[in-house]
C-alpha cells in the first residue's frame, strides 16, 4: 500500500514537473533538485491524478480546494488563523460537508527555527487550530485526527524566509 | 573487581601524596603553568577544575607490550597492546586537558619495563607523566589490560589498575585505563567508558530517514537499534542503563517508547490518544517525565517507567516541555512559553513553586541539569547556541560559536556537553564546559539528538 502510494506520487510529481510547473507562483513549493516530492511520506499532496477523480478521494478534494487549498500557513511561532486561512478552511469544510463519510488527518508543521521538541508542540497547536476552525464550520470532531511533525517534514527543505513561510503549515490530508 | 581496585587505590594513596604536589609545580620545560600569555592557541589551552588556565599536560603513552603473544578473538595481544595505547592517547587528547606524546614515535615498552620505567628517556621527551601497560591473554579466554601511571619528574608510580575483560570488550579496558588516568590527574569524574545513543540521519530533508543508534563515546562499536521505517527522535539513557526512552512515529502515532537494552524490545510508555514526547528519566531510573499535547496545549507529566496513569506536573496554558530532573531528584527544570516567549523554569519535583530562571531575549529551550547539579545546559533559541547557567539563573555563559546548535546532553562527569550541530544535516559535537573546546564525534551518517550514557558498570 505504502509502495503503491509512492508510485502514484512519483507519477504525479512527474506530470507536475512536465505540465504545471510554470503555473506556480515563485513563492510556492519549488521542488528540491534531485529529490523532491517522489517519496514524501507525509500527506503533502502535490497535485491531482489525471482523469476524473473518484468522488471523496484525495484527488477530488484537491480539485475542489485547489492545488494548495489543502493547507494554511502561519506566521513565525504563531498558530493564529487569519482571513485567508479561514477562506481556505471554509472551502475544505464545504467539501467535507459534501463527503460526510471521509475522515481526514490534519498535519501540523513548523519551520526549522525552533527546537525539536518545542516544534512538536507548536505543530500540534497549529493542527488543532485548523481542526477547531473546521469543527466550528460543522465538521464533526470525530472525523478529524491531528498529527504534529514539528520540523521533521519540511515542505521546502531550504533555509530562507520563503521556505520557512511554507513550512509553517497545517495540511488537511484526505486518504488516497 | 571494583573492590580490589579500591584496595589497590587505597594502598597507593599513601605513595601518591607527595607526587600530587609535584603536579602543581612548574613543568620541566620551563614555563610555569597558568601564566598569562603563555599560549593563546585554544588547542594548547585547557582550563582546570577551578577555572584557571594551564597548558595541556604532556603525557607519554608508549605502545604496550604483551608478556606472551597470543591470538584472541579480538586479535593478537601484540596488536592489541598497540591499539590500547592508541585509544588511551586519543581519549586523553579528546579531553582537551592532555597533550599525549606517542604512542607513535616513542620506543615501545618492553614487558619487563612496565613496572620499571626508563624515566630519563621519557623526561627527555618532555612528558610530565607516563602511561604504561600490557595486554595479556588469560587461560580462561579473557584479557587482562594492565594500566600504570607514573610521575616522570618525581620518578614515582601514581596509580595502577588491571582490567579483566572478555576480548570483545577490549576497547572498554582501554577507556577505563584512560578514565583512571584522567580521574587521578584531574580530580574529576571519569567519562571515557561511556556510550552515546542518538538518531542516525540520512536522506533528503523531506523524507529524512531517522534510526536509533548506539555507539561508544568515541564512535566505535556503532550499531542501529531501529530499522528506519519510522521516524524516531530524542532518545535518553536510563541512569541504570537498562532501558532507553525515545519518541517514535511508529504506526503514525507519535509517542514515547521504552526500549529494553537486553531484550531489544520496545513498548509505549503510556497509552494515550495524544502525542507524547520529550521523555527524560528521573535520577533513580524509576520514573519518566515527558510532555503530552492535548488539543494544542502541552504539559509535563510523570509516570513510572513501567507505565500507568500519568501525573500532570504543569497546568499553565501554552507549551510546557523539556523537563529535566536535578541529580538529587528534588527539582525539575523545564521550558515554558507561559510568559510570552520560551524561557526556563524550575519547580519542585512535586510541581510546587514554579519559578522562572531565564530572562534573556530570543528564548531558551531543552534545559538539562548537570550530573554535578551545579549547572543547567540549554539551547539559546535566538541564534541556536548551547549555553549553561546556574540553577538560580545566574552566571549564564554561551559555549558554542557560530553555527546552529541544539539539544545538549551532559557527560556523566559534568565536564562536557554533547549536542547536535547543523539544522538539516546534523552532526554530533561536544564542548568542554570549562574551556569551550569543541570536538566532533564521528558517525557513519548524519546524527542528531545525542544522549550521553552514565559511566558503564
Amino acid at each position: 500500500m505504502k509502495r503503491l502510494t509512492s508510485l502514484v506520487t512519483i507519477a504525479v510529481a512527474l506530470s507536475l514537473t512536465a505540465g504545471c510547473a510554470n503555473r506556480r507562483t515563485p513563492d510556492q513549493l519549488p521542488p528540491e533538485p534531485g529529490t523532491g516530492d517522489a517519496v514524501d511520506t507525509t500527506g503533502d499532496q502535490d497535485g491531482t491524478v489525471s482523469g476524473t477523480p473518484l468522488p471523496g478521494s484525495r484527488g477530488d478534494f484537491l480539485q475542489a480546494v485547489g492545488q494548495y487549498g489543502d493547507r494554511i500557513l502561519f506566521g513565525f511561532d504563531s498558530y493564529e488563523i487569519d482571513a485567508e486561512d479561514r477562506a481556505t478552511l471554509d472551502a475544505q469544510a464545504s467539501w467535507l460537508a459534501r463527503n460526510p463519510s471521509v475522515r481526514v488527518t490534519i498535519e501540523g508543521h513548523a519551520d526549522e527555527r525552533g527546537t525539536r521538541e518545542y516544534n512538536l508542540a507548536l505543530g500540534d497547536r497549529r493542527a488543532n487550530a485548523a481542526r477547531a476552525y473546521l469543527e466550528s464550520r460543522g465538521v464533526a470532531s470525530g472525523r478529524m485526527q491531528v498529527i504534529s511533525w514539528g520540523k521533521e517534514r519540511p515542505a521546502v527543505p531550504e533555509s530562507n524566509e520563503s521556505a520557512w513561510a511554507q513550512n509553517r503549515r497545517a495540511v488537511t490530508v484526505v486518504p488516497e | 573487581m571494583r573492590n580490589i581496585h579500591a584496595l589497590i587505590a587505597a594502598a597507593l594513596a599513601l605513595l601518591l601524596a607527595p607526587s600530587a604536589q609535584a603536579q602543581t609545580q612548574p613543568d620541566p620545560a620551563g614555563t610555569p603553568a597558568g601564566q598569562p600569555g603563555e599560549a593563546e592557541d585554544p588547542d594548547n589551552l585547557v582550563v582546570d577544575v577551578t577555572g584557571g588556565r594551564q597548558a595541556a599536560l604532556p603525557i607519554a603513552v608508549p605502545y604496550m607490550p604483551t608478556p606472551a603473544a597470543a591470538a584472541t578473538p579480538a586479535g593478537n595481544t601484540e596488536a592489541l597492546g598497540r591499539q590500547v595505547a592508541e585509544i588511551v592517547a586519543a581519549d586523553l587528547r579528546n579531553s582537551g586537558l592532555f597533550a599525549p606524546i606517542g604512542p607513535g614515535g616513542l620506543r615501545p615498552t618492553a614487558f619487563a619495563q612496565v613496572a620499571a620505567p626508563d624515566y630519563p628517556y621519557f623526561s627527555a621527551s618532555g612528558a610530565q607523566n607516563l602511561v604504561q601497560g600490557f595486554v595479556q591473554a588469560n587461560p580462561d579466554g579473557r584479557l587482562t589490560v594492565g594500566c600504570y601511571l607514573y610521575d616522570v619528574a618525581a620518578q614515582s608510580q601514581l596509580t595502577r589498575e588491571g582490567f579483566v575483560v572478555s576480548p570483545r570488550d577490549w576497547r572498554r579496558a582501554a577507556h577505563r585505563c584512560a578514565d583512571t588516568i584522567f580521574a587521578r590527574l584531574t580530580g574529576e569524574g571519569a567519562y571515557f567508558d561511556t556510550r552515546i545513543v542518538y538518531v542516525s540521519e540520512t536522506g533528503p530533508a523531506r523524507r529524512r530517514i531517522k534510526r536509533l543508534a548506539i555507539m561508544d563515546y568515541d564512535g566505535a562499536n556503532h550499531r542501529f537499534l531501529t530499522n528506519g521505517q519510522w521516524t524516531v527522535l530524542t532518545p535518553r539513557f536510563a541512569p541504570n542503563q537498562q532501558t532507553i526512552t525515545y519518541m517514535t512515529y511508529q504506526d503514525e502515532r507519535p509517542r514515547v517508547m521504552v526500549y529494553e537494552i537486553d531484550s531489544g524490545q520496545s513498548r509505549p510508555l503510556v497509552s494515550s490518544p495524544h502525542m507524547t514526547f520529550a521523555p527524560r528519566y528521573s535520577p533513580d531510573s524509576r520514573h519518566i517525565i515527558f510532555s503530552m499535547a492535548v488539543n494544542g496545549n502541552t504539559d509535563v507529566y510523570r509516570v513510572p517507567v513501567s507505565g500507568g496513569t500519568p501525573q500532570r506536573l504543569t497546568n499553565a496554558p501554552g507549551i510546557d516541555t523539556g523537563g529535566s530532573y536535578s541529580p538529587d531528584g528534588s527539582r525539575i527544570v523545564f521550558e515554558s512559553d507561559r510568559g510570552g516567549s520560551q524561557q526556563l523554569y524550575v519547580m519542585n519535583a512535586d510541581s510546587s513553586d514554579q519559578r522562572r530562571i531565564s530572562f534573556g531575549g530570543g528564548g531558551y529551550a531543552t534545559p538539562v541539569w548537570s550530573p554535578r547539579g551545579d549547572l543547567i545546559a540549554f539551547t539559546r533559541t535566538g541564534g541556536f547556541r548551547i549555553g549553561v547557567m546556574r540553577p538560580d539563573g545566574g552566571g549564564e555563559r554561551i559555549l558554542t560559536g557560530g553555527g546552529y546548535a541544539e539539544g545538549p546532553s551532559w557527560a556523566p562527569n559534568g565536564r562536557a556537553v554533547m549536542f547536535t550541530r547543523g539544522a538539516s544535516a546534523g552532526q554530533l559535537w561536544y564542548v568542554d564546559v570549562a574551556s569551550g573546546a569543541t570536538r566532533q564525534v564521528p558517525t557513519p551518517l548524519g546524527g542528531s539528538d545525542p544522549a550521553w550514557s552514565p559511566l558503564r558498570d
